[in-house]
């Protein structure tokens, strides 16, 4: 039941979002993130402290976490992996597996959203689609360098939070690599960016 | 008399009778009769399938059959479906298409399972052949969006798309976009393999819009619940449809579009698909229900409840997939309301766990073969079974003609005696006469290679994994399955005897595979100069076998008959006889 909030986010119909069900509050711009581990570590290792905060409010949310948190406890491989068995074709994403959600930010926008990264093959499946959710602004795309219609000239920058903490530059490291490390992505006004010396782009393209 | 009648009916005459004979199987009859025949044949076959690409040359083909329209290519192993193939192994298109392109202008169909196939392949297709009517990638790899893009754009009487399984890279093109306004002639579209960002809703709408023969619409996983519905409703004339993800809550408004658009479409036979499907959208298919002959849930995580509720709806189905949630009381249900039923594929929901997460067991399957008196084809993974189970199976069903089971631990003991699966394996081959494909698994000992080679005639495709205790089970299989075509074995102690002493018998085969078991470099080698149409790819990623010990057993060993000779794109962790000839050679 959780997992019904997340995945009626994802609908690109933003006349269809329903407040009382997200049940979110909201920090205001400048106030320092709360995090689970007190945020000393974050804060000495991120660069930027601006983020739209999103307090955990909403109990379903912290359930389905605590219980994908369990599950993972509960299977662990108690025998090592034989390669290629038993014989389900690779991709063929059946059954609870495939789910990842995070949740994005947008500098500027009163509420967060969250996606599925595992839907997506690709950095550039995954930029077009949060342009499409925050369908007023455009993402800075490093990825290919090509120009993308510019809607209201302001041109945000993707970025995310890895597993350590980090506040990354989306693209650099391979798209696989990406959705393992990734636990939430920030599109940051590229104006802020500007003087942080940010000029080289990612490694990666988009078809990896 | 029969020579004379040969003779003395014209070559015309001859082209018209065997314009009515379509199977391969024929035709090669038809061809060995006399000379003149074969001639007459070779000219007008239009049709090849070429099971194995490496087994003959695009050149020999051409020179053969001149005026070919329709061909069919299989390149990797089917074990590469489980990443038992490293990458890079081989199977490119692109030699086939250039040749094809010179030798054949009006070829209009292709279609490829497990070949490496590039955007330049494509494009190449799309520039050469004036009436494309055909493209299905089964499995397929190395192209992008590119490639697709190639082909909407210039295929203007492409009726068919299949892109089934196959992994496409993202460039980011809009390719749908690229067929023109004027194009109207798509039949069928399977798309269901691409991501998200692949697909333009309003280019496809537009597309299905103007397309009023499309019959087979195969939707990628993230067209969402509206679409889906605008979409039906563009094309209420379809046979088989691929749903999008029904990943919401119900809303009220948009189940009873749903449920609208899917009554419109009386000629629905087929449905896939139902991604993140929530039960309460399920009943919006309810009015197509009883006319669906196939049905494919494998991607939907419903439960037992659900299943069994709809399962209620379909009393035609013919072809069912599903996920193990349907448990056992779902195939006890579907037992005793589908009749029709002749192939049930039942697939793990989580492989990987040691505990099982469904309560399915072997009992699911034993109240399908009693119930179910059509079932002809059975693939199902499950967590424990007995030979008291098989061999009521294999009373019940002596119809089956393919039987693929898989105990998903490895070496697992029948759960009520503890012991080896021979007798309910032998009772399958024993009583279903006309199996043509068996996957074991559980704990085996030789003595049910004994039963297959004894019993199995018609076997033509074999898998095997951990089993066995010597070369005599391998032995048996070769010695005895008269109509093996491939054989597919994993982590099996078998090794160089039956091999060598089996060696005929490979050219009698398509293809056989062999992982993790004892097969030595030397045997190989022999085997390679024995057997000079057999291609014997020793692939082992790990060095140059000939620098190792005496004892050393290869990784991974692919052997097929070829009359093209060993091929010239292997790479460098593919080892054969006569690059081992080279480096002896060598100073």
């Amino acid at each position: 039941m959780s997992s019904e909030n997340g995945k009626r986010l994802l609908e690109t119909d933003a006349g269809g979002l329903n407040f009382e069900a997200t049940e979110l509050t909201l920090g205001l711009p400048g106030e320092p993130r709360v995090t689970s581990d007190g945020g000393a570590k974050l804060g000495s290792k991120r660069g930027f402290s601006e983020t739209v905060d999103l307090k955990l409010g909403d109990n379903n949310r912290e359930v389905k976490l605590g219980h994908s948190l369990q599950e993972a406890a509960k299977s662990p491989v108690s025998k090592t992996q034989v390669v290629g068995w038993p014989p389900v074709r690779g991709f063929a994403k059946r059954g609870k597996k495939s789910c990842k959600y995070v949740k994005v930010a947008v500098d500027g926008a009163p509420y967060l959203r969250k996606v599925d990264l595992e839907i997506y093959n690709s950095y550039q499946q995954l930029l077009t689609s949060l342009e499409d959710m925050f369908s007023c602004f455009t993402i800075r795309n490093y990825l290919n360098e090509k120009k993308i219609e510019q809607v209201n000239g302001i041109e945000y920058m993707p970025t995310y939070e890895d597993k350590d903490g980090d506040w990354m530059l989306v693209g650099d490291v391979p798209w696989q690599m990406f959705v393992e490390s990734c636990k939430r992505l920030r599109l940051m006004k590229s104006s802020e960016a500007v003087g942080l010396g940010l000029t080289t782009g990612p490694k990666y393209s988009s078809t990896n | 008399m029969p020579r004379r009648l040969a003779s003395s009916l014209s070559d015309e005459v001859l082209e018209h009778v065997f314009s009515f004979i379509q199977s391969d199987k024929d035709r090669n009859v038809v061809s060995a009769v006399c000379k003149s025949w074969y001639e007459i044949e070779r000219w007008c076959r239009r049709k090849i399938f070429v099971g194995n690409c490496y087994a003959v040359s695009p050149k020999m083909v051409i020179r053969r059959f001149p005026q070919v329209r329709s061909i069919e290519l299989k390149g990797k192993p089917h074990f590469a479906d489980f990443n038992l193939v490293p990458d890079g192994w081989g199977g490119y298109v692109l030699q086939w298409i250039t040749e094809m392109a010179g030798a054949y202008p009006w070829l209009d169909e292709i279609r490829l399972k497990r070949m490496v196939v590039t955007d330049e392949s494509l494009e190449l297709i799309a520039k050469s052949f004036k009436d494309f009517k055909v493209l299905v990638l089964a499995s397929c790899e190395g192209f992008s969006t590119d490639g697709l893009a190639a082909i909407a754009a210039s295929c203007k009487n492409l009726r068919e798309l299949d892109l089934r399984e196959s992994e496409v890279d993202d460039s980011s093109v809009h390719w749908l976009s690229h067929f023109p306004e004027t194009y109207t002639s798509m039949v069928s579209l399977n798309i269901s393999c691409l991501g998200s960002g692949e697909v333009s809703f309003s280019a496809l709408e537009r597309l299905v819009s103007r397309c009023p023969n499309l019959r087979s619409l195969k939707l990628n996983r993230a067209v969402p619940l509206d679409k889906t519905a605008n979409i039906l409703r563009l094309a209420p004339q379809l046979v088989e449809f691929s749903t999008c993800t029904y990943s919401a809550e119900l809303r009220s408004d948009v189940f009873s579009n749903l449920a609208g658009a899917f009554s419109n479409c009386k000629e629905l036979r087929s449905l896939s698909g139902f991604w993140d499907v929530v039960p309460d959208y399920l009943p919006a298919i309810y009015s197509v229900c009883s006319r669906l002959t196939s049905l494919n849930l494998s991607y939907a995580t419903i439960q037992s409840p659900d299943l069994i509720k709809l399962a209620s709806h379909c009393p035609s189905l013919q072809h069912l997939l599903v996920l193990d949630y349907t448990e056992d009381s779902g195939l006890e249900a579907l037992a005793s309301n589908s009749k029709d039923l002749q192939e049930l594929r039942v697939f793990p929901s989580d492989p990987f766990d040691a505990e099982p997460n469904a309560s399915l067991t072997e009992q699911g399957l034993v109240a399908v073969s009693l119930g179910c008196p059509k079932l002809q084809s059975v693939l199902y993974f499950c967590r424990r079974m007995s030979n008291a189970a098989l061999v009521t199976i294999a009373q019940n069903r002596p119809n089956l003609t393919r039987f693929r089971l898989c105990i998903i631990e490895p070496k697992t003991a029948d759960y009520l005696t503890g012991e080896p699966f021979g007798v309910g394996f032998g009772a399958i081959v024993e009583h279903c006469k006309d199996l043509i494909r068996l996957s074991l698994s559980g704990l085996l000992t030789d003595c049910v290679f004994e039963y297959i080679g004894k019993y199995a005639k018609k076997l033509e495709m074999l898998s095997v994994a951990f089993a066995g205790d010597s070369d005599l089970g391998l032995h048996h299989v070769l010695s005895g399955c008269e109509s093996l075509r491939k054989l597919e074995i994993r982590d099996c102690p078998f090794g160089d005897k039956a091999l060598l002493t089996n060696a005929a018998k490979l050219e009698t085969m398509r293809s056989l595979w062999m992982s993790s078991c004892s097969v030595s470099f030397e045997a190989c080698k022999l085997l390679s100069q024995k057997m000079p149409r057999l291609n014997v790819e020793v692939i082992d990623e790990r060095g140059p076998p000939d620098s190792r010990p005496e004892n050393y057993t290869v990784d991974k060993l692919y052997i097929y008959r070829s009359v093209a000779g060993p091929r010239f794109d292997m790479p460098p962790f593919v080892w054969t006889k006569d690059e081992d000839l080279a480096l002896r050679l060598s100073p």
